[in-house]
Formats: C-alpha cells, structure tokens, sequence
C-alpha cells in the first residue's frame, strides 16, 4: 500500500469513526482482540477479555506482554491516526510499569502524543481496567515516522 | 537443581500459560546460565500484513516471559515473580518467516526484587533484534502453581 492508500485509509477510518479497516492490515491486532472507537476528538482502546490473553492461571491474568502489546498497539494507532503518517511508524524502544494484576476483564487504553517530531515520536499509555484513575499499567513509547506530506 | 530438573520445571511452567501456548512458545534450553525460549514464526504474529514482520508486542511477550522464567535458574524454590517494569529497545526489525529466540538472565537476586536482563535473536545471538531489561518482584515461597494453590495469598496485590 503506498502512502497516499494509506492516508486515505486512515482518514475515512477517523471520519467514520470505524477503525476496522486499519486494524486489518495488522494481524497481531486480531490475535489479541483489540477494538478501537471514537471518543469526540480522542480514541479509547479496548481489549476485551479473552481466555486465549491469560498468562498467570493462578489469579487468573492477563500475561503482562499482552498488556503490553495492547498497550503498543494502542500507541501505533494513536500515532497514525494523529500524525496523518503516510506508513505504518516503526517502534524504536517501549518501557512498561505494572501497577496492578489485570484480571481477565475488559481492559481500555488511552494515549498521549507528548512530542512530535519530524521523525520520531513519543507517546505515553495508560492502560486500566474498572476505573481509569487506577490505572494496572503504564507505559511509553517512541515511534519512528515518517515525515507526513502534505497531500 | 540439575540442568535436566531445571529444564523440567521450565517446559512445566511454560505449559500452563495460556497465551504462550497460543503461541506456541517452548523452552530451547535452560541452565544456570539463564532461560531460552523459542517464539515460532505464524503469519497471526506479524505486525504488517505486508511485509509479515514479527509485531514489537509479540517479542514483549516472548521477553516478558523469558525474563520472568530466568528466575528459576536462580531460586532454589519456585516462587511467583511478578513483572514489575520491563523496557525493550528495538535493534534490528528482524526477518519475517523466521522463528525468534530470547534469552534471559538474572544479574541481581534481592531480597524482594530480581533483576533480569535479555535479548531477542534470530540467526546470531550476536546480533540481537531486540534487547531487554525487566525488574521482578518476589512473592516468596509460599506461592506454588498447581492444584491447591493459595489463591487468596495471591487476590491481596502486593
């Protein structure tokens, strides 16, 4: 898919508030189940439970890579939804802190683009599952993009 | 606890985790050197449907449970060891198709926390894709995995 493909995709999607699409173009999404919806201006990311997500059978809960895999995930889509990037950003380092066990519930994410840059940026997730004030991980990122064009 | 031992708690912890079983995560080798795991390559991992490049949060899971099982190279009794925090610096995109390694060790056994550090590979262990470094806490001993576990020792969180 070029840029232009891309962009376009990416624009409809936010415009419909339908991020169905997008999330077929990355197979790792439909492994862990995440959704993605518009609120207002913002985007809220869920990953619903799923028994196929858990990796301590104890509690139960959720394996902290899926965690943190939902919560990169959230980070990729945030970034291209709002840095109009003309491809798929590429994920340079990612640090984690758990906070709280998540329990095999439906758990949500929101981002926050700190920095853009012309070709990197950092973003900072927040992942919780009851209430968002508790949050049961955080999380930043920084992405490589590349430069959006003014098409 | 022997290699063979080691090797057999490993492949034992591993089989009760459910995700990584979908995965189809398996121990490659275990020792008092540290824990190698293997992340079999399947299309449902790929972060780009395109290029069918291993997603950044696949080798999370793969490093998050590496790290996490070093531990038993290092403790004479199991005990539950939960993440704490767990940062992976992305070195190389990899190759799509190919099966990816990790590999972790111990380098501080605390008291409370355990401190572990690894890397993710595919052909070279001298060229890594990725590298980690992840803190665990230590629930103590009286922890187990199996029928009769104490679950409410574990419900209060730590």
């Amino acid at each position: 898919m070029n840029a232009r493909n891309l962009r376009e995709q990416l624009n409809q999607a936010h415009a419909r508030g339908d991020y169905a699409p997008l999330l077929e173009l990355i197979p790792y999404a439909g492994l862990i189940g995440i959704e993605c919806a518009r609120q207002g201006d913002e985007l809220l990311f869920r990953l619903p439970a799923n028994p196929d997500n858990v990796g301590n059978p104890i509690l139960p809960a959720i394996h902290g890579g899926v965690i943190a895999g939902f919560m990169e995930l959230a980070a990729l889509l945030h970034v291209m939804v709002f840095t109009g990037t003309g491809s798929i950003p590429k994920i340079i380092d990612f640090s984690i802190d758990y906070l709280r066990a998540g329990h095999v519930r439906d758990t949500y994410a929101r981002c926050q683009l700190w920095r853009q840059g012309r070709r990197v940026t950092n973003v900072a997730i927040t992942a919780w599952q009851g209430v968002e004030a508790e949050p049961i991980a955080t999380a930043r990122a920084h992405f490589k993009i590349e430069e959006p064009t003014d098409t | 606890m022997n290699d063979l031992a080691l090797l057999a708690r490993a492949e034992r912890f591993l089989s009760v985790l459910r995700h990584c079983q979908k995965l189809g995560m398996r121990v490659h080798a275990a020792n008092t050197d540290g824990m190698t795991l293997v992340l079999p390559y399947s299309p449902q991992i790929a972060g780009d449907a395109q290029t069918g490049l291993v997603h950044g949060g696949v080798l999370t899971t793969l490093m998050d449970t590496t790290c996490g099982m070093a531990t038993l190279c290092v403790l004479p009794e199991f005990e539950l060891c939960p993440t704490l925090d767990l940062r992976i610096d992305h070195m190389h995109p990899g190759e799509a198709g190919k099966d990816v390694y990790g590999f972790a060790q111990c380098y501080r056994v605390s008291r409370d926390v355990i401190f572990t550090r690894g890397y993710a590979y595919q052909n070279d262990p001298a060229q890594p894709i990725a590298q980690v470094v992840g803190t665990f806490m230590r629930l103590g001993k009286s922890i187990k995995v199996g029928v009769g576990a104490p679950l409410a020792t574990l419900g209060g969180e730590a």
